[in-house]
């Protein structure tokens, strides 16, 4: 039985529903409510205030700024991050896993810890102050790779690890230099991969917000912080209505030629379904492993400043800080007591739940996009519009948070959407930031499934079902666990969205540490650098979990 | 055989995950049920306020015994982002009362109509810190502190250099590379501390922090990057003895085993900050939020604020805990710029500010 183009057509947009359907609500809508209020000031269309922002000189400077030094951070992840995803995912080694959960733990944290550490690290008689790097750019653009690496590390790994090897070892018995190897096979097959990473992480920077606001005070703006400071400081409205379109533009812009530089030639020649067998550390492997080591020193720096800070007070070295962490009590002999907002051990609590339900919106809805954006098209028209819909699932990473957030108050505030009150809003939040990562982990496996495989179970009598469950699952499980992990890690660490959408009487994690960190006395800020460790810990211990579960690929017999 | 036990493991991690996912989903978040019991009226009362907001629970659970309202507290930002979004949600306000409207913000608040008279009464004390400008009493003050100027009394005794006393001091040659302050921009002590100056030198502004830019101030992005990284007696190890912060901040900064405190706040550098709460404007319970403001001024919550949110209450004859009553001191005369003119000039005074800090 062969179904009809306009049929296929409908079983895209049927799949597609539901995730179509969720971003519309949680992210078309506020944005469109907030450039509503910007190009409709007073009720009437007023485009001349958006456009007269653009002249502005310092809407320039925080152009160039936030371009240029994505760019640097972007360049510099990817070539730090592909050696460590060669060495963990390629050879076997003892606590592989252990460094791979280590090296993704800086994704997660929340920005003002980090950027806290940075500082502490970076400034004039902090431990790196000799480097000079304090309130400069060069501060910033470590701290985004800081933040990023992870992603390259992730995303190319596992297609490393997926890469079908032959090709590689027939080019080397046929005399090929392994450096000859890696240009003409490894890398051309890695190539969606790397790109894939890249555009991600060049989005990240792209919007970070929490660094740069660390890291740049005022002098150092991007568009993202701009925005912020627009909308939140001066309610200049149309000012960051401009702004924000100029970053979707941007965005969108970045996506189509990510989308274009990731297709392959031919995809079935670039993975095939039996994974590589793992195999020792040869001699090779060593340089790959030793910069592996320095990106991991380089990357542990910030989080042992961290772990030191909270071990000492002004008398040496204590554990009072770890102490106060299950309290809500605890006394600064100082000045009065200190009262925690809440128990650490009490939001940690609150963090995993909400970290549970972002993490099941963002792979239901995560899994839906990529199974859509991934199977073969057979007419144009398909094609153009899988195409359109990856496209559209990456926005969220290309709009500001704080324009998401106050667009949250403005358009869901009816019922039956008045969803302002919700405890699903910080979850669903969280999930949409997860949700490009998870679609990101996933397309690139579902990509390399030779269709043939698809149709060879179809002709034995399969249904879409069966043939999903017997020919793409057993591919897509072992990043299907890792993207799950991810999103979930994602969740306990995620701070721009939450920290607007949050409740007081149900605050996570990174929130408490906020407010702790915004508090004077030397307990405050303890407590809050060893909730920040308990942070950094639980979130390592979710990731080499994530590392442990995996199951041997069923597609390799 | 190793296989099986695999997948074993692996099933019982998966069911784990299942179960842990069926036990704290969606089903473990509280729902917060209607707004509104049998009759028809509401029965819980909904605070908007900033991410400093706390107060102990158990005077929040002695609210809610009393009123028979439950209290929903939702925070996001700080007073400036709590006043924006209140003029952005205007027409249909997320809360029924809101407490964190500073008097940078509070005559925006007045302007764009967001609040509602409602028959509060203000405890003894507190009439000196109501907004100019508010002739009905729509915002009710709760609290206040001083933005001021602190030194770190250490490092001056070490080093055998005079204390800075004034903010002309701050551009001495003898405190060049000392001083460390939060941006304007990004942050409300910042804010204040730009006001102070411009209350202090009026026109002249601009070119104080000229001099001051020359001698080496450093602009951090919050406060908690002046106070707790830069500062020399903050949280870390900071090589910056002097810094902006509040008057209440000598209070912590007392070491274990002394009486007295490390740090100092310059008294000829403050600027009050006063915080208010007020009824919302198409508020869904506008009795249970007058109720709530009348609440934020009892001896209770009063006595409760600094603690907890590091402010000093507005009441009369509140105790102060022991340590703020001998450490932190009070300006007799801090600055204050006229209400109507910040709200008119704000704007143009942080651009030029930044013009001025990013050159």
């Amino acid at each position: 039985m062969t179904r009809t183009s306009t049929g296929r057509t409908a079983a895209l947009l049927g799949l597609a529903a539901l995730p179509v359907g969720v971003l519309t609500v949680f992210f078309v809508l506020p944005v469109a409510g907030m450039l509503e209020r910007g190009f409709w000031p007073d009720g009437g269309f007023d485009p001349g205030a958006v456009l007269d922002v653009l002249a502005r000189p310092r809407v320039h400077r925080v152009l160039w700024f936030t371009l240029w030094s994505s760019t640097v951070a972007t360049v510099l992840a990817v070539v730090l991050g592909l050696p460590a995803a060669y060495a963990l995912y390629r050879p076997r080694f003892p606590l592989r896993g252990l460094v791979r959960g280590l090296l993704l733990v800086p994704f997660v944290l929340p920005t003002v810890v980090v950027g806290v550490a940075f500082r502490q690290l970076l400034r004039d008689g902090g431990p790196l102050g000799v480097l000079g790097l304090d309130g400069t750019p060069a501060g910033i653009v470590t701290a985004l790779v800081f933040f990023n690496v992870a992603v390259v590390i992730r995303t190319v790994g596992s297609a490393w690890e997926g890469l079908d090897r032959r090709p590689a070892e027939a080019a080397a018995a046929l005399g090929a230099s392994p450096v000859t190897v890696f240009r003409t096979v490894t890398l051309p097959a890695l190539r969606p991969a790397v790109v894939s990473a890249a555009s991600v992480v060049f989005l990240f920077c792209a919007t970070a917000f929490g660094v740069v606001l660390t890291l740049g005070g005022t002098r150092y703006s991007s568009v993202e912080t701009e925005i912020y400071l627009l909308t939140t400081d001066l309610l200049d409205l149309p000012a960051a209505a401009a702004l924000s379109i100029v970053q979707l533009v941007v965005v969108v812009g970045l996506l189509l030629v990510a989308g274009r530089a990731r297709r392959v030639p031919d995809p079935t020649v670039a993975r095939h379904a039996s994974a590589a067998r793992p195999r020792g550390v040869r001699r090779g492997d060593v340089p790959a492993l030793v910069a592996t080591g320095l990106l991991l020193v380089a990357v542990a720096t910030p989080i042992v400043t961290l772990v030191l800070g909270s071990l000492r007070d002004d008398r040496g070295w204590t554990l009072r800080f770890y102490r106060a962490l299950a309290g809500d009590g605890a006394t600064d002999p100082a000045g009065g007591g200190a009262t925690l907002v809440a128990p650490v051990t009490e939001a940690l609590g609150n963090s995993l739940r909400v970290a549970v339900d972002a993490t099941w919106m963002s792979l239901l809805l995560g899994t839906l996009v990529a199974v859509v954006v991934t199977r073969r098209s057979r007419s144009r028209a398909e094609r153009r519009l899988r195409g359109v819909l990856d496209g559209f699932f990456m926005l969220p990473l290309g709009v500001s948070a704080v324009t998401l957030g106050f667009g949250f108050l403005i358009t869901l505030d009816e019922p039956p959407l008045d969803l302002r009150d919700s405890a699903l809003l910080v979850p669903i939040a969280q999930a949409l930031v997860a949700l490009p990562l998870v679609v990101r982990t996933l397309v690139p496996v579902l990509n390399g499934i030779d269709d043939r495989q698809r149709q060879a179970a179809a002709s034995l009598g399969a249904g879409a079902l069966r043939s999903l469950a017997t020919v793409d699952l057993p591919v897509v499980w072992k990043p299907l666990l890792a993207a799950a992990g991810f999103a979930f890690a994602v969740s306990l660490g995620e701070f721009g969205a939450t920290s607007f959408l949050a409740r007081e009487d149900h605050p996570t994690l990174p929130i408490v540490i906020f407010r702790l960190i915004g508090r004077p006395g030397e307990l405050s800020y303890g407590t809050a650098l060893a909730a920040s460790v308990v942070l950094a810990a639980t979130t390592a211990l979710v990731l080499l979990a994530v590392e442990r579960l995996r199951v041997p690929a069923l597609g390799s017999w | 055989m190793r296989c099986a036990i695999k997948r074993v493991r692996t099933t019982a991690v998966l069911a784990t995950a299942v179960l842990a996912t069926a036990s704290c989903s969606l089903v473990g978040g509280d729902d917060d049920g209607g707004g509104t019991d049998a009759d028809g009226n509401p029965t819980e009362v909904v605070l908007l306020t900033h991410g400093s907001f706390s107060l102990p629970d158990d005077l929040v659970a002695a609210f809610e015994e009393e009123s028979g309202l439950e209290l929903v507290i939702r925070t996001g930002g700080d007073a400036g982002e709590v006043t924006n979004r209140l003029v952005l949600t205007k027409d249909d306000p997320a809360g029924d009362v809101v407490f964190g409207i500073d008097n940078a913000f509070g005559s925006r608040a007045l302007d764009e109509g967001v609040l509602a008279p409602a028959d509060v009464a203000w405890p003894a004390g507190a009439e000196q810190f109501a907004l100019p400008g508010d002739d009905d009493r729509l915002l009710t003050p709760v609290d206040n502190g001083n933005v001021c100027v602190n030194i770190d009394t250490t490092y001056f005794a070490e080093k055998g250099l005079a204390e800075p006393e004034t903010l002309e001091d701050l551009t001495e040659p003898a405190y060049r590379d000392l001083f460390v302050t939060p941006s304007a921009a990004t942050s409300s002590p910042g804010l204040a501390f730009l006001l102070a100056t411009i209350a202090e030198y009026g026109e002249e502004w601009p070119a104080y922090w000229e001099r001051l830019m020359g001698n080496g101030a450093e602009i951090a992005s919050g406060w908690t990057d002046a106070y707790q990284v830069a500062f020399t007696q903050g949280g870390g190890d900071g090589d910056r003895p002097i810094v902006t912060s509040y008057d209440s901040s000598p209070a912590f900064t007392v070491p274990e085993d002394g009486t007295a405190s490390t740090t100092r706040a310059l008294l000829d550098t403050c600027f009050l900050q006063v915080e208010y709460a007020g009824v919302l404007a198409g508020a869904a319970n506008p009795d249970g939020a007058a109720q709530v403001v009348e609440w934020l001024v009892t001896p209770e919550v009063q006595a409760a604020l600094p603690d907890n949110m590091y402010v000093f209450p507005v009441a009369d004859g509140v105790a102060l805990p022991e340590a703020w009553a001998t450490l932190a001191e009070r300006p007799a005369d801090p600055a204050e710029v006229d209400p109507a003119e910040v709200a008119a000039e704000r704007d143009a005074w942080l651009e030029e500010w930044t013009e001025i800090t990013t050159r």
